[in-house]
């Protein structure tokens, strides 16, 4: 079996991790064998993919690699201070972390000025 | 039926963090084909069942979602008269010169109260592969991947859905197929322009502008089944499904893109006609409505979009 890390996740549990797995997916994999059992709610699951921003997470210990995550819930002054979105993160040891789902209502740029950039 | 003014949907531009495995997703998985790539890196795709030049856009950029949905109209008649009739409803009207994607006519696009740019053109080039026209075979090009025939409708979510509903009815002659009326009001619509059940729908939600997901028709419920081994095998992030929507009736699958915008592959649903009733729902069979198997709203449905 592949080498695998520990991810702690505050307050509710902990997950093992594969080499070159998704913290995310080793999370919702750790959920279903029941070992975030102190999790408060069910652990927020979206697109897997970096885009929809629900699986946010703040990093307090350890080290991973990154796909890129979407700008719209990660920006650069965040990702510095750890905040990540954990499906799109690997990790290379074991890390901790801290579940901070975003919320939703925020000033959205609107597709019209996005439209705007391609012209 | 004579169908005039606005014939169909005819492309999404969507945004994409990652262009090498978008094009491997969208063309190896879905089964599009590449028709070009324009000089600013966008890239333009088409399924093997449709004439026209492209009918998705992928552009790279630092987030994920979409920049516009466009409607093709039946001449350049309509595009003027729906030019005059959007601005005397209130959105203000721009243009965009032919040739700004390749293959297309001269648009034009504003701002619904959604948060989401609409785009209408009248002129679009034939491009390869596209169906046969005489003694024609049932595909030009042997379909791969999910196979999918054409990229058919969206769902968009964002805020002001009545507003949406009235404008689209009075403005672009659509017709509202299905909608789900909740005790604090109107949560959904599905409207169409013809006689498919739905060409563009949209969910209420606060934050404007949003993308819940893009659909492509394919041919049957086996090819639905086909979809569900491709998403499987190829570790694609997979929503919910195969299932079946009450709404509209389609036989459906939704999963991710590689950037997270959520994708709908589907076959099946009712003919719509311009004079049938709109089917209602109420909050008690919603979940029978949206996922007729499951029967309730899985957590991602009203929250997960880009
Ligand atoms: S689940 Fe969508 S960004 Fe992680
Ligand atoms: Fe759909």
């Amino acid at each position: 079996m592949a080498a695998s890390h520990k991810i702690t996740v505050e307050g509710a549990g902990e997950a093992t991790c594969y080499e070159g797995e998704r913290a995310l997916v080793a999370m919702e994999r750790a959920q279903g064998f029941g070992r975030l059992k102190n999790l408060p709610y069910r652990l927020p699951v979206g697109c897997r993919r970096g885009g929809c921003g629900v699986c946010r997470v703040r990093v307090t210990a350890g080290e991973f690699k990154a796909d890129p995550m979407s700008r719209a819930h990660i920006s650069e002054a965040d990702e510095a201070a750890g905040l990540v979105l954990s499906c799109a993160i690997y990790p290379l040891s074991d890390i901790e972390l801290r579940i901070e789902p975003p919320h939703f209502v925020k000033k959205a740029k609107t597709a019209a000025t996005e439209s705007q950039e391609t012209a | 039926m004579a169908m005039t003014g606005v014939l169909r949907p005819g492309f999404a531009q969507v945004r994409v963090l990652d262009m090498e495995k978008s094009l491997d997703h969208y063309i190896k998985r879905i089964g599009m084909h590449h028709v070009t790539t324009g000089t600013d890196g966008r890239v333009y795709l088409k399924c093997g069942d449709e004439f026209d030049h492209h009918s998705l856009v992928l552009r790279k950029a630092d987030h994920a979602g979409i920049d516009a949905f466009a409607f093709k109209v039946a001449s350049e008649a309509d595009l003027d008269s729906f030019e005059k009739r959007v601005i005397a409803y209130g959105y203000p009207v721009d243009h965009v010169a032919a040739g700004e994607q390749p293959g297309l006519g001269r648009r034009i696009g504003w701002t619904l109260s959604s948060g989401h740019r609409i785009e209408l053109y009248a002129h679009a080039d034939l491009s390869d592969p596209k169906p046969m026209i005489h003694n024609p075979d049932v595909w030009t090009v042997e379909p791969h991947g999910m196979g999918a025939r054409r990229m058919d409708h969206c769902l968009l979510y964002g805020p002001d859905i009545e507003k949406t509903l009235d404008f689209f009815e009075k403005v672009l002659d659509f017709k509202c197929a299905e909608r789900v009326d909740m005790p604090d009001g109107l949560l959904a619509i599905w409207m169409s322009c013809g006689m498919k059940a739905h060409d563009i729908a949209f969910v209420k939600h606060p934050e404007p502008g949003k993308l819940h997901h893009v659909s492509f028709e394919l041919e049957s419920w086996a090819d639905v089944g086909h979809a569900g081994d491709i998403i499987t095998r190829y570790d694609i992030s997979v929503d919910i499904g195969p299932t079946r929507h009450g709404i509209t009736r389609g036989q459906t699958i939704y999963f991710f893109d590689p950037s997270g915008n959520r994708c709908e592959v589907f076959a099946g649903g009712y003919t719509y006609y311009p004079d049938s009733p709109t089917r209602t729902w109420d909050e008690t069979q919603i979940g029978k409505g949206i996922f007729y198997y499951e029967r309730q709203l899985n957590a991602a449905f009203l929250s997960v979009v880009t």
